[in-house]
């Protein structure tokens, strides 16, 4: 028998997992899954807790739940993977190997990359939103929170699902007014980047809406410490914003599996060096890497995650019948932005091509407005958890292209284009 | 494209002044260039040139962070080496063109 081993059951080790079952020759080959527990969370939710919308036990269900029958299912961490011998070496000291590996584990953030996040405020009035524990918490302390200055900030540029930060920041404001509390709320929004968002025309259009909703930008702020006895956060060239809530969005990185591994990229993020288009390892031909994990220069996002999986399956078949990976990833990624009052923003975008406005064409479900808000798009916002747990955790294909279709989108004209080159829409990350 | 002159040199720049044929830099020119953001350029801002240059040229995308676990610099010194946006800074006077982001 030959080994299929999958690193991970989350979004994209589920995905993979479904694909896979249906299209292995079950004589031949043996699945194998490891994740350290049998939790999945639905992660688009946990933006969705802090403000009460979900409840915590609306995003949590069993792993096992979405693995086809007599899956093998293997709760440990791993510890390493030895790819020279083909080996994966778990905590428990079991050694697996493999014929063909995927490695789909994901990132986590690590406060404690940051001087001070940790520090004594932490889950008093520091809080995270993109885990579990953090969103949960947060929500009661907003819910007692009488106002005062909350800053949003990222404490790097590499983060998953880059727009959940302005959505946080346009959910709040939303919250805060229904709360009747708007006018006692100073929201700063404090990023390394140059703008609101990474993007040009998309940066435009939200800068114009944080403008709108009274949310402060401050941008090139490149957090190096903070200060739990002041409440205030400290840039490396000394800028300092004060808060009395912070909602941080700290630096992400991949599994520790990945540097025991020897597999991180240079910068130590622990995200692993993966080629762009074929999803392959840049060392090891027989091991490919899914989702947040890999180092690819598109978002960290469910979207992303299911276009990969399109690609993938084809080039792991490719793979095992010794043929060439003709499938190419284009960097899709297609990303609701949730911005309050039941209203919500599309943005579409590849590698090569930015968040354009103009209209996205869904059969069944119909247009939906790009780069403006609607009513809408707020809907397929919400539909979307029942997409993911039915169908793209199941591995099932969505009524959307895996390419990036330029399909009811307007390119930019002479003038949008010259505005690109202005400091405020620059597409600079420091 | 815009064209400056630095030591009776044509350097194609765009719009915001950085290189846009990474080929026509060399060391006299980026202190030229240094100059122009008020910054004397040592060693230590030489290594971290070349350490940009050659990430660079190796199509690896540049963050602040990415200098800061180079061994030459960490970040602190990254920003005393060039002050304001050194990243943005130290590319502009690399000669390569400014950095962008992914997402």
């Amino acid at each position: 028998m030959k080994k299929l081993l999958i690193l991970g059951a989350g979004t994209a080790g589920t995905m993979m997992l479904n694909k896979l079952d249906k299209k292995l020759d079950k004589k031949e080959w043996e699945i194998t899954i490891i994740d350290k527990d049998d939790t999945h969370y639905y992660q688009p939710g946990f933006l969705f807790i802090p403000f009460g919308i979900y409840k915590p036990k609306d995003v949590v269900k069993s792993r096992k739940e979405f693995f086809p029958a007599g899956t093998h299912f293997i709760i440990d961490e791993v510890d390493k993977i030895n790819g020279d011998d083909n080996k994966v070496i778990l905590k428990s000291g079991e050694v697996l190997t493999y014929d063909v590996l995927i490695v789909a584990t994901g990132t986590t953030p690590v406060p404690s990359e940051t001087e001070g996040l940790m520090g004594p405020l932490w889950y008093k009035d520091i809080f995270d939103f993109y885990t579990f524990e953090g969103a949960s918490l947060l929500a009661k302390k907003l819910e007692n929170w009488k106002g005062g200055k909350l800053v949003i900030n990222l404490a790097e540029t590499t983060i998953k699902c880059p727009v959940a930060p302005l959505e946080f920041a346009f959910l709040a404001d939303a919250y805060f007014t229904e709360k009747g509390i708007r006018d006692k709320v100073e929201i700063n929004y404090v990023t390394p980047l140059s703008g609101a968002f990474t993007k040009p025309i998309a940066t435009k259009m939200l800068s114009q809406l944080m403008e709108k909703k009274n949310i402060h930008v401050v941008p090139d702020f490149y957090l190096e410490h903070v200060d739990n006895d002041l409440k205030k956060i400290v840039s490396y060239d000394g800028m300092e914003v004060e808060f009395d809530l912070l909602v941080s969005i700290p630096t992400n990185m991949g599994a520790d599996m990945v540097a025991n591994s020897n597999m991180s990229d240079e910068d130590d993020l622990n995200f692993i060096p993966t080629n762009k288009e074929t999803l392959q390892h840049k060392q090891h031909e027989n091991i490919f890497v899914i989702g947040d994990a890999t180092n690819l220069p598109t978002s960290k996002a469910g979207s992303v995650t299911h276009f990969e999986g399109e690609i993938l399956i084809e080039n792991i078949l490719s793979f095992i019948n010794g043929k060439p990976l003709e499938a190419k990833f284009d960097g899709h990624a297609n990303c609701f932005i949730e911005t309050g009052f039941g209203k919500a923003a599309l943005i579409d975008f590849n590698y090569t091509t930015e968040p354009l406005p103009g209209q996205f064409p869904i059969p069944v479900l119909g247009p939906m407005g790009l780069l403006k808000e609607t009513r809408i798009n707020h809907m397929g916002k919400l539909a979307f958890k029942w997409i993911y747990w039915h169908m793209l955790l199941t591995g099932k294909s969505l009524p959307v292209s895996t390419n990036m279709s330029m399909t009811g989108k307007k390119a930019p004209k002479k003038e949008e284009n010259k505005e690109k080159e202005e400091p405020q829409q620059e597409e600079v990350l420091l | 494209m815009d064209t400056l002159t630095i030591n009776k040199s044509a350097i194609k720049v765009n719009e915001e002044g950085y290189f846009t044929d990474p080929s026509q830099w060399n060391e006299d020119i980026a202190v030229e260039m240094a100059k122009q953001q008020n910054i004397d350029l040592s060693e230590k801002h030489f290594e971290v040139l070349h350490f940009l240059r050659n990430k660079y040229a190796e199509e690896v995308p540049l963050t602040i962070r990415k200098v800061g676990k180079s061994g030459i610099v960490d970040i602190k010194e990254f920003y005393k080496l060039f002050p304001g946006g050194p990243l943005k800074i130290s590319s502009k006077i690399a000669g390569i063109p400014k950095p962008v982001s992914c997402v």
